[in-house]
C-alpha cells in the first residue's frame, strides 16, 4: 500500500494525539474525586475530541480515500495509530492523570501557538481555534500540580510518582523525524525540538511553585509515531471502537 | 460607503457598531431584502445551550449572503454545533430559503468579544455573568472578579474554571452566597 501524502500523515498524528487523550480523560467521567474535577476533565476531553474531529477531517480529505474523521477514529487498528505514547498511558490515580495532562498540555499549547503560522491554512485555523482552549487545559493541570505537590505528604508523593512515570514519554513529544522535516521545509510543520526550551521553562516554573523537583532523566521511550504502541492503546481502542465494530455503520 | 468586504483577513478589522464583529445590517447599503430577511431569521434562533440569547447575539453568525450563510463554532468540540446548523437549516427551509447554503468556518476563531452588548445584558438577566469585553485571549490567565448577576457584587470567587458547558466557568458570590455561571473569556 502506498504511503499516505505527508500532510495527511501529519494531520493524523495531530488528530490521534488529541483523540486518544480525549478518550483517556473520558474514562474519568463520573469517577473524578470531586464534581468540579469531573466537569473539568470531561470538558477538556470534549475540547480534545473536537480538535481530533477537525484534524482527522483534514487527514481524510488530503488522503482522498473517502474516509471521514469517524472512519479514521473507529475503523483503524492499533498499528495504524500514530499518537505519541504519553497520551495513551493509563489514567492511574488522579495525580498520574494530572501529570500526563500537565506535560502534554504545555507542549500542545506551544505547538498550536506555532502552528497558527503554518503555511497549511486548515491546520493553522484549527490551531488558532484550539490554542485558546488548550491554554485553559495547561492552567488547570498546572494548578493541580501545585495543589497536590505543595499539599499533604500523600498528595506530594503521588504527584511526584505520577510525574516520574510520565517523564520517560516526554522526549518523544519533541522528536523530529523524516516526515516532520519534509513538511518543515514546506512551512507546514513545526520544529518541535525548538519548542523544548520554552516548555522546560514552563515546567520548571510550575514545579518550583509545587515544591517538586524535576524527575530524573530516564531512557526515553519512543515509537508511537511509527505505530509501535504500548499494550494500553489496544485496550483503549477496544472500548472506544466497540460499537462500530459490533454494529458497523450504526448511527443515532 | 464602499461595499463590505467579507474576506477573512479583512473581517477582523472591519469597524462595527454592534460589537459582534459584524456590521450593523441597517448600515449595509444595498443589502437586498432577501438578505435582510435571512438576517432577521437568524436573529430569532436561540442558542440551544443558552436559549436566552440568539446565535446572532452570540456572534457565531459570521456572514449573510443571498445564497449562503457562514457560521462558526464557539469551541472546537461544542456539541451544539450540529444542532445549531440543523436549527438554521430548518429556519431557512421554513421561510422559503431552501437554496441558501450553510457554511462553517474556523477562521478567524470565535471570540467571546463577539457577543453583542444586547447579548451580554440578556446573559446577565438569565443569571450568567457575561465575559469581560475587549479582554480577549490575553486575559485568559488572569480573569478579573466576575460581577454576581443576581446582586451585582464583585465579592465573588471562582469555584471551577470548567462549568456545565465548555464556554462557562463556575463561580460563587460571597455577598449573596449564590453560585452562578460565568461565560469564559475566549
Amino acid at each position: 500500500m502506498a504511503a499516505p501524502p505527508p500532510l495527511a500523515a501529519y494531520a493524523l498524528r495531530l488528530g490521534d494525539d488529541s483523540l486518544i487523550l480525549g478518550q483517556r480523560l473520558s474514562e474519568w467521567c463520573g469517577h473524578a474525586p470531586a464534581l468540579e474535577v469531573d466537569l473539568s476533565l470531561a470538558n477538556v476531553a470534549l475540547d480534545l475530541v473536537g480538535q481530533a474531529t477537525h484534524f482527522l477531517g483534514v487527514a481524510g480529505e488530503v488522503e482522498g480515500k473517502s474516509r471521514d474523521a469517524d472512519a479514521l477514529a473507529f475503523k483503524r487498528d492499533v498499528l495504524d495509530f500514530t499518537n505519541c505514547l504519553l497520551v495513551e498511558q493509563p489514567n492511574g490515580d488522579f495525580a498520574q492523570t494530572i501529570a500526563r495532562q500537565f506535560l502534554f498540555s504545555h507542549f500542545q499549547e506551544l505547538l498550536f501557538d506555532a502552528l497558527t503560522g503554518s503555511s497549511e491554512p486548515r491546520l493553522a485555523a484549527i490551531a488558532a481555534k484550539a490554542v485558546k482552549e488548550v491554554t485553559y487545559h495547561a492552567q488547570l493541570a498546572s494548578d493541580w500540580v501545585v495543589r497536590l505537590g505543595d499539599g499533604a505528604d500523600e498528595s506530594k508523593a503521588r504527584m511526584s510518582a505520577g510525574l516520574d512515570w510520565m517523564w520517560r514519554f516526554v522526549d518523544e513529544l519533541f522528536a523530529m523525524d523524516a516526515l516532520d522535516n519534509t513538511l518543515l521545509k514546506q512551512g507546514v510543520a513545526i520544529d518541535k525540538a525548538q519548542l523544548r526550551p520554552a516548555w522546560d521553562a514552563r515546567i520548571e516554573s510550575v514545579l518550583a511553585d509545587a515544591m517538586l523537583s524535576r524527575p530524573a532523566q530516564r531512557r526515553p521511550v519512543l515509537g508511537g509515531r511509527e505505530g509501535h504502541h504500548s499494550e494500553h492503546l489496544g485496550h483503549l481502542l477496544s472500548e472506544m471502537q466497540f460499537l462500530q465494530r459490533a454494529y458497523p455503520g450504526a448511527m443515532w | 460607503m464602499t461595499a463590505p468586504s467579507w474576506t477573512a483577513g479583512v473581517r477582523a478589522g472591519v469597524s462595527d457598531s454592534t460589537g459582534t464583529g459584524l456590521r450593523d445590517c441597517n448600515a449595509c447599503a444595498g443589502e437586498t431584502q432577501a438578505v435582510q430577511e435571512v438576517r432577521a431569521l437568524l436573529a430569532d434562533i436561540p442558542d440551544p445551550e443558552i436559549p436566552a440569547i440568539s446565535i446572532t447575539e452570540l456572534g457565531i453568525v459570521r456572514e449573510v449572503h443571498a445564497d449562503r450563510v457562514v457560521i462558526t463554532p464557539t469551541y472546537t468540540g461544542c456539541p451544539a454545533t450540529l444542532y445549531i446548523e440543523q436549527s438554521v437549516r430548518a429556519a431557512l427551509d421554513g421561510a422559503g430559503f431552501a437554496h441558501v447554503r450553510i457554511e462553517t468556518t474556523l477562521s478567524p476563531p470565535w471570540s467571546s468579544d463577539w457577543i453583542s452588548d444586547e447579548g451580554r445584558e440578556k446573559l446577565r438577566a438569565y443569571g450568567i455573568a457575561p465575559p469581560p469585553k475587549g479582554a480577549g485571549a490575553a486575559s485568559l490567565n488572569n480573569d478579573a472578579p466576575a460581577q454576581c448577576p443576581r446582586c451585582g457584587s464583585l465579592n465573588t470567587e471562582e469555584l471551577s474554571r470548567f462549568g456545565s458547558t465548555p464556554c462557562k466557568a463556575l463561580w460563587r458570590c460571597l455577598a449573596c452566597a449564590e453560585p452562578f455561571d460565568r461565560f469564559k473569556c475566549h
